[in-house]
Formats: structure tokens, C-alpha cells, sequence
């Protein structure tokens, strides 16, 4: 008999298949039902202008992100998106308030209802949002509101090194470091933060097995 | 056929892309529900998860609600919400947009009118975007495998190993905020504001250790992060 995580994946890669058919489906019918199809060359200037990066993180955000959200989570979240600022961070925090460990079982469990919850509420608040938009807009184009919006990631993830670094600072210094150093140097990388990510992964990696294989940590 | 980048036609699209979305959410949900159930798990737990990350979505999902506003002005609604409720983010949904417009020499300043344009710029979101679901696809089984090995090799290593991969998460967007202080006292105003959540943070985990909160665990991040939303708001104007 199966086990879970193998009945995971399997389920897990059915979706995604029917995912990708539904994404590839939106395009397709819009193209259909209004008889028009775009030139090959249209759609390749503008794939040109942000395949290479975006294929790139997209390509490298699995390889980051999967582990941390465990066979379901990642099924989900590489299908509803907003990973970065949404669903890795959810996960992280519902692993850590039911004390559950990321790649166990209870993480599993615990980080893909995280990913799924995050889903539902988002896919709602966005539904809501689309049906009030004439009095929703200027409420959120407000300028005394921008701020706010403008300063998400910060307050985001002040909370979360909190809890992370206070726990594992020995490990988190040295990338922690680099990265404040880099962005101070070349301010505008913080475009592409995403590639960033698997870098600052790396040295986490690298100087964790410094500190373990020295029995530090 | 006129084109009307708000028709019916799109919203139904949208409609039956979002129940797709809804369907695949529910599923996992309950999935893993009745997994944790069945595996022993205190059901007090699995719904504290739910209800702690239910409250904390509200306002990054707000945040993408901005970027679909954004992006409508010129898309109209339906290829907005749709691409923002499936796999996308708008970090890329607006270069893709800009970047083709700008290939094809229109301006998206107004809204698009030309179907011809708009299929161009819903393929390349939609392309654009889909290669990492075909590596979830083809490789995450495998990869999952390797970290059990791993785990299933050297407990602590493999516990260290995922931890390790999200303090680098957590160290790259860390490193970010620091991006704009060249700019002047603005450009601190992002410091400011981590300062403050990790101080919110912090004030909580004293409150739940010291004084017996336990209650607020499951809501301390959402309490750093509002807090520190509303600090941003109010020092902007004081020093921007």
C-alpha cells in the first residue's frame, strides 16, 4: 500500500497538470473567443524582457521553497502563487506555534493546511475586493494608506528573524551580514530579491555544516 | 467584435479559474485535516493553524488586492485577478505587462483596447511565470526523497539543513530593507518599521513566556506585523 507522502505526490502532480492546463487555458480562450491570436513575434519581445530572469527564480524558487513547505504545501503554493510574501511565511509560522518540525510528518500536515488557509482567505479578500472595487479603490489608493502597503516584507519579516535568528542566530549572522552588506553596496538588487533567496540559502547552508561539523550548534 | 477588457466573457474565465483554485485549496485542506486527525494530532491545534493564518493573510492579501487595482487600469479586472489568484506575484505581473506593451508600442497609460494586445500580454504573464510548476511537476517528488534520505540519515543534520534554508529566506529580505538608505532619512523607514515588528515580536514572546499569554501565540506575528503597519503609517509623514 501507498503511503501518505507518496499518495501526495501522487494527487499533488494530478493538479498540477490540470493547473497548467487551466493557466495555459486562459490565454487560449481569450485568443479563440476573440479570433486574436497575437504574432509569435509579439509574444517573444515580451518574453525576452522577463523570461530569463523569471524562468530563472521560478526555476530556483522550487528548488528553495519546496523543502520548506513540505509535498503538499508545494503542490498548492506553486499553483496559487505569491510564495515569497505570503505562503512561505505562513507556513513558517504555523510550524513554529504548533511546534511541529519542517520535514516531518506534523510539518506536513501543519505547513499544507497553512498554504491552504492562506489560499482560501487571499482568493476571498480578492473576490471581495474585485465586487466592492468602486469603494474599495480610493480607499486603498489613499495616500495616507500607502505606507502601509509600501512596508508589507519589513513588517512581515521583522517578526519572523525575531523568532528565526533569536533561535539560530550562530547560523543566520554570517548570511544575515552578507546580505545587509550587498544590498548596501548595490541597492539595486533589490529587485530581484528572489535570486537572492537560494544565495543567502547557500551560505545559511554552508555555515551551518561549518558549526555542526565543529559542534557548535 | 468590440473588444471590452471587462466583458462578461473574461469574467467567467476568471470565474472558473478562481473555482479551480478554490477546489484545489479545499482539497489539500481537507487532506491534510483528516491526515493530522487520523496520525493523532490535537485537533485543537489543526484548527488554531487555521484560524491564526486565516487572520494573518488578511492584509498581505489586501497588498495583492493593490496589485490587481493597479494592474486593472490598463488590463480591466478578470486577467488581473486571474493572475494574481494563480501562481503569480505582482513583482511580476507588472514587468511582464509593461514589457510587452512597450514591445509593441503601446502605452499603458490607458486602458487596452486592442485584443490582438491583450493576448500578447496573457501569454507572456502566462508564460512567463509556468516553468517552475513543470519542475514541481517532474522533479518534487525526487527532491522530496532526497531530504527524507537526508533527515532519515542524519536527524539533526537534515533538521539544520531546513532551517538553514529559511534564515537564508529570512536574511535576503533582511538585507533588502537596508536597499534605499542612501536615499536619506525616507529610506530608513523601512528599518524602522522591522525594527518595530521585531520589537512587537519580541514584547509578545515575553508576554506568552513571562506572563502566561498563550493565548497570543497563535497571533503574535499578526500582531508584529498590523502593529508595525500602523507605525508606518505614522512615521511616514513625520519623516518622508
Amino acid at each position: 500500500m501507498k503511503s501518505y507522502d507518496d499518495r501526495t505526490h501522487t494527487v499533488g502532480r494530478i493538479w498540477m497538470a490540470l493547473a497548467i492546463s487551466v493557466v495555459l487555458a486562459v490565454p487560449v480562450s481569450i485568443c479563440v473567443y476573440y479570433n486574436a491570436w497575437p504574432s509569435l513575434t509579439a509574444v517573444l519581445k515580451g518574453l525576452l524582457g522577463v523570461a530569463p530572469i523569471f524562468w530563472t527564480v521560478g526555476i530556483i524558487e522550487v528548488f528553495t521553497y519546496g523543502p520548506m513547505l513540505g509535498s503538499g504545501g508545494s503542490y498548492l503554493a506553486f499553483v496559487t502563487g505569491n510564495i515569497t510574501n505570503l505562503k512561505a511565511p505562513s507556513a513558517l509560522n504555523a510550524m513554529e506555534n504548533a511546534r511541529v518540525r519542517p520535514g516531518s510528518e506534523e510539518g506536513e500536515i501543519i505547513s499544507t493546511i497553512a498554504i491552504a488557509t492562506s489560499s482560501l482567505v487571499t482568493t476571498a479578500v480578492i473576490a471581495l475586493g474585485v465586487l466592492g472595487l468602486s469603494f474599495l479603490t480610493p480607499l486603498l489608493n489613499d495616500p495616507v494608506l500607502k505606507p502601509a502597503f509600501d512596508n508589507i516584507l519589513p513588517a512581515l519579516f521583522g517578526g519572523l528573524a525575531v523568532v528565526y535568528i533569536s533561535k539560530n542566530w550562530k547560523i543566520a549572522l554570517t548570511p544575515a551580514v552578507f546580505m545587509v552588506v550587498l544590498f548596501l553596496c548595490v541597492p539595486s538588487l533589490s529587485s530581484s530579491v528572489g535570486i537572492l533567496v537560494p544565495v543567502g540559502a547557500l551560505i545559511s547552508i554552508g555555515m551551518a555544516r561549518l558549526l555542526y561539523k565543529k559542534g557548535l550548534v | 467584435m468590440q473588444f471590452d477588457p471587462n466583458s462578461l466573457f473574461l469574467f467567467c474565465v476568471a470565474g472558473a479559474v478562481i473555482l479551480f483554485v478554490i477546489a484545489q485549496s479545499v482539497f489539500f485542506l481537507v487532506r491534510a485535516y483528516r491526515r493530522g486527525c487520523a496520525i493523532g494530532m490535537d485537533k485543537a491545534v489543526l484548527r488554531r493553524t487555521v484560524l491564526s493564518t486565516a487572520v494573518f493573510t488578511v492584509a498581505p492579501a489586501v497588498s495583492i488586492l493593490l496589485g490587481v487595482i493597479t494592474l486593472a487600469k490598463f488590463l480591466g479586472i478578470p486577467l488581473p485577478w486571474v493572475r494574481l489568484s494563480i501562481i503569480g506575484a505582482i513583482t511580476y505581473e507588472l514587468p511582464a505587462a509593461t514589457t510587452t506593451a512597450q514591445a509593441l508600442g503601446v502605452s499603458l497609460s490607458e486602458t487596452i483596447t486592442d485584443p490582438r494586445v491583450y493576448s500578447a500580454i496573457a501569454w507572456v504573464m502566462t508564460l512567463g511565470i509556468m516553468p517552475g510548476m513543470f519542475v514541481v511537476l517532474f522533479a518534487l517528488k525526487k527532491m522530496q526523497h532526497g531530504i527524507l534520505k537526508l533527515k532519515t540519515k542524519d536527524s539533526k543534520w537534515g533538521d539544520l539543513f531546513l532551517t538553514s534554508l529559511f534564515l537564508g529566506m529570512i536574511s535576503a529580505f533582511l538585507g533588502m530593507v537596508f536597499s534605499d538608505i542612501r536615499s536619506g532619512l525616507p529610506g530608513f523607514i523601512p528599518i524602522f518599521v522591522l525594527l518595530f515588528s521585531a520589537l512587537l515580536m519580541g514584547i509578545c514572546g515575553f508576554l506568552i513566556r513571562r506572563c502566561g499569554w498563550k493565548w497570543l501565540e497563535t497571533y503574535a506575528l499578526t500582531v508584529s506585523m498590523l502593529g508595525s503597519l500602523v507605525f508606518a503609517v505614522i512615521i511616514t509623514p513625520l519623516i518622508g
